[in-house]
């Protein structure tokens, strides 16, 4: 059965946050790395995500893999909004130094329930610092 | 495992999900879903179709509650709950609405 389908576990939800530093293809880490988020998002724990180093790659829009034969899965990031993922913190400085800008990334939104599903960008660029103090603030980290 | 469709065999895996996405079609969803005991209806295709059409955007098959959400969005709160998603799928409607719409089973189910 879907693991969501056995209900929460009792307790608050721990926050989670998942480090992506590589390439969205070459290795199997990006995807895997997506999929997991997908699984404990259906636990509804606290998850977000943070992209750095060459994991900014992996939100880069106009995504195409049609040369190596490598499903792309760069749509599936925009239905993290749809698993109530909603805060996806890109390192600045990462951005920066492979000459990409806020422009590059793909359009990633969710619908906050709060404010009458309004659609708002989950997509928060952050420097090295924040991110740094976002890492503290976390129960779980876990890196790919 | 595998599907006999009009005499041909449609290779699926141990649990009846397609091995080729590509090769479903509307009759051999109807196969697929005999295999599962149900009898495909207008209500059973629009979930289908949804399926289909979200996995055409995203590229997954939805879990049980994205699908839930999702659902209610687009058809309502009569559709959008787990109660009717369960009466035309007794099996879990993620899971047998996404193998007769030919997709893989959802992330997230194990």
């Amino acid at each position: 059965m879907a693991m969501d389908e056995a209900g929460g576990a009792p307790g608050a939800a721990k926050k989670f946050l998942y480090v992506n530093r590589k390439a969205p293809y070459g290795t199997i880490y990006a995807l895997e790395s997506l999929e997991v988020v997908l699984i404990g998002a259906a636990f509804e724990q606290d998850v977000q995500l943070a992209f750095l180093d060459d994991g900014v790659y992996q939100i880069v829009k106009n995504q195409s893999t049609d040369a190596i034969g490598a499903k792309n899965f760069s749509p599936t990031y925009k239905a993290l909004g749809d698993y109530e993922v909603t805060k996806l913190y890109v390192e600045a400085e990462a951005l920066e130094e492979r000459g990409l800008t806020a422009d590059d990334l793909m359009e990633i939104t969710f619908e906050d329930e709060d404010d009458d599903w309004a659609e708002k960008p989950s997509i928060n660029i952050v420097s090295r610092a924040d991110m740094a103090k976002i890492m503290s603030e976390q129960d779980v980290i876990l890196s790919f | 495992m595998a599907y006999d469709f009009n005499g041909a065999t449609i290779e699926a895996d141990e649990e009846g999900y397609l091995v080729d996405l590509s090769v479903w079609n509307p009759d051999l969803a109807v196969l697929i879903a005999e295999d599962e005991k149900i009898v495909m209806n207008d209500e059973h295709w629009e979930v289908v179709n949804f399926l289909r059409e979200y996995y055409d955007e995203y590229q997954i098959a939805p879990a049980i509650r994205v699908l839930v959400k999702a659902m209610k969005k687009k058809f309502g709160g009569d559709k959008g709950s787990n109660k009717y998603l369960y009466e035309l799928f007794p099996y879990g409607p993620a899971k047998q609405a996404c193998k007769i719409a030919g997709l893989p089973k959802p992330t997230g189910c194990v």
